[in-house]
């Protein structure tokens, strides 16, 4: 299986190649890709230095287009495919219907990647997207178990990739305003998701409270570690109690579980993290790589000290597995 | 420009689950009483929930086209599983009325079908509208989140197709494989023994400091406010939005669209709207935040400086 590993700066990029990554996945410096984040990604010219640098060793380069065109705006989506097409990339991530359209139509050559904010979730949809687009690939939303994995693969025309380590999105992607009802902006029109220019953090007695917009996402009481405020991942109260309503501050870890994903037809191993530093790219994508290359049994070692890098370093299967619904 | 008057409304599907026979005669009284156009119903947030309106779904469609109504079938917004599929599949083939897509798998198997696409469809613009209508679909209904320099731009460039927007109910902000609902009592999907239909207009979250902010309806996640179009009917229209869609609240929808048709046809002004509106469903305080393009939670006031203000 490939290992598909994020990059949001150069520095980045560059380590994932050196670690040993497949191929490095990255977007523009704009509203065009879903990690819009500020001092994160690409100029056309750092672009066209980084597949420069992956083609010499090897590694190939997905360029992610996966926000959704802003009506009369289209010409800024239209222009990042062209460019991405002409810098080189391996392979473009798309989400919305009218850009896949666009670049099936003027670029009937150039790979095309389904994106997971497509929410692309069943054999019928994923075959809509191979025949309507010629997509090549399609990556999964986290909210399949591994059995479902199995179920798609055998009636698909095309490759799946899977996450399996990293942020964990707990509402189908793609399908989700719940940020842009608290602060405006939301993953689907502007790329952010909670922006941290809406966050703000504050004391109340002992207690640090986060917030997002208007709203209380967390309080954390002293002495215990404070998160940052993703929505879904908030303290509520629900009836007569409080909790992570939707989701702990957990991350995604799947490792454990590469031979069923092997055996379920899956292509590709997608690492979440394009926010992330370069020292923590090149630590995954080495280990991974690792682990990928070694017997089964070795494996569980080689991944425990990745457990020490997820976010609130507690990690979870995800829908993976069953029992998460 | 469209004539206020040659507007429709279209009441979506009850997002909750209610008690059947309350479903049932829910649907009646829209039959016999609401000024709305066409009616969307069926189950569209949790296939596990279908069974509930199976055995009345003849008689409320007999009762909606006797009363003149257009029935549309919706589909469930998240498919994952084979017989969710399926279950729409043999819809198509079988059903000889229009069906709403409300996921992409709904869009393959709905293809050159005359068909309508509902507002969990990700249309954010104008090239994914006319794809959607070269594939058959014959009215959109808008994404809640679109602001309204979008919606304008979208119809603009495609006049010949009919535009909707979700101009009344709570948001449906978000979906997910898990059940929030099932799991805020204890259960987990697989095992949630119905217990969102407890909650017939959603089980409130509340933050940490008692703000009002969202609420559970079983897989889905919709805003504690309630979306109300109200004040801006008028510009909408002007930019040749054609119908207007209702999304049922545990409330007088009957009223609700009685109200929004006085509006539309000029015999109510909408400041008055609002405020019978806020009187008709006290349970939420409205919002409009998405159409001015800010925080969906917020109340844009149009009358005086365009003021954004958050719920109490």
């Amino acid at each position: 299986m490939e290992l598909i590993c994020p990059a949001g700066t150069p520095a980045a990029f560059h380590e994932a190649v050196d670690a040993g990554a497949d191929a490095v996945y990255c977007g523009f410096r704009d509203e065009t890709n879903a990690r819009n984040f500020p001092g994160l990604n690409f100029s056309r010219e750092e672009l066209r230095e980084a597949i420069a640098y992956a083609k010499r060793k090897g590694t190939q380069t997905f360029v992610a287009l996966n926000t959704f065109m802003r009506a009369g705006a289209e010409e800024i989506w239209y222009k990042g495919a062209a460019d991405a097409v002409a810098l080189g990339a391996d392979a473009l991530i798309l989400a919305d219907f009218g850009l896949m359209a666009h670049v099936a139509e003027k670029y009937p050559q150039q790979r095309l990647h389904v994106s997971v904010q497509a929410s692309a979730s069943n054999p019928d949809a994923i075959n809509f997207l191979v025949d309507a687009f010629n997509a090549q690939r399609v990556v999964l939303p986290r909210t399949l178990t591994i059995a479902d994995i199995a179920r798609i693969g055998k009636n698909i025309r095309c490759e799946m990739e899977v996450f399996v380590f990293g942020g964990l999105c707990v509402m189908a992607e793609g399908r989700c305003s719940l940020s842009s009802y608290a602060t405006g902006k939301s993953p689907n029109m502007n790329g952010v998701c909670s922006p941290a220019s809406h966050v703000r953090y504050r004391k109340d007695g002992g207690e640090l409270v986060s917030e997002l917009g208007e709203f209380t996402i967390n309080r954390f009481p002293a002495g215990e570690a404070a998160g940052y405020p993703t929505l879904c991942k908030g303290r509520f109260d629900i009836a007569d109690s409080n909790g992570y309503a939707f989701e702990d501050p957990v991350s995604l870890d799947v490792m454990g579980e590469l031979e069923a994903l092997k055996a379920a037809g899956v292509k590709a191993l997608k690492i979440e993290g394009r926010q992330r530093g370069k020292a923590y790219v090149a630590e995954v994508v080495s280990t991974m790589k690792a682990a990928l290359n070694s017997p089964p049994d070795r494996r569980a070692s080689l991944l425990a000290r990745l457990r020490t890098m997820s976010e609130g370093q507690k990690t979870t299967s995800g829908a993976y597995e069953k029992r998460w619904r | 420009m469209t004539d206020m008057k040659e507007t429709s409304l279209t009441l979506g599907p009850v997002y909750y689950l209610w008690d059947a026979e309350k479903w049932r005669d829910f649907h009646f009284r829209i039959a016999d009483e609401a000024p709305v156009d066409r009616v969307v119903i069926g189950e569209t947030v949790c296939s596990k929930r279908q069974h509930f309106i199976e055995p009345h779904l003849a008689e409320v469609v007999e009762r909606l086209e006797s009363a003149g109504k257009t029935v549309i079938l919706s589909t469930l917004a998240l498919v994952t599983l084979n017989r969710e599929s399926k279950q729409i599949r043999e819809m198509a083939e079988v059903s000889e009325h229009l069906m709403e897509a409300n996921d992409l798998s709904a869009l393959a198997i709905l293809k050159d079908k005359p068909h309508t696409i509902g507002p969990l469809v990700n249309v954010y613009n104008a090239p994914t509208a006319r794809l959607l209508a070269s594939r058959g679909a014959t009215r959109i209904c808008l994404p809640p989140e679109l602001p309204f320099s979008s919606v304008k731009e979208i119809t603009a460039e495609l006049p010949d197709i009919d535009f909707e927007v979700f101009a009344f109910g709570r948001m449906p902000l978000a979906i997910s494989a898990r059940c929030a609902h099932a799991r805020s009592k204890g259960k987990i999907k697989d095992n949630c023994q119905f217990v969102c239909g407890e909650d017939p207009d959603g089980l409130p979250v509340r933050t940490l400091d008692r703000q009002s902010f969202l609420a559970l309806n079983g897989v889905q996640t919709v805003s504690h406010a309630c979306q109300s179009l109200l004040s801006e009917l008028d510009h909408l229209v002007e930019a040749g939005v054609r119908s207007f869609r209702l999304s049922p609240q545990d409330c007088d929808m009957v009223a609700v669209a009685k109200l929004h048709r006085e509006v539309l046809d000029g015999t109510v002004d909408a400041d008055a709207g609002v405020a019978k509106l806020r009187q008709l469903y006290a349970a939420a305080p409205l919002a409009n935040g998405f159409h001015h393009a800010k925080e969906g939670a917020v109340w844009v006031a149009r009358t005086r400086s365009l003021q954004a203000a958050w719920p109490a």
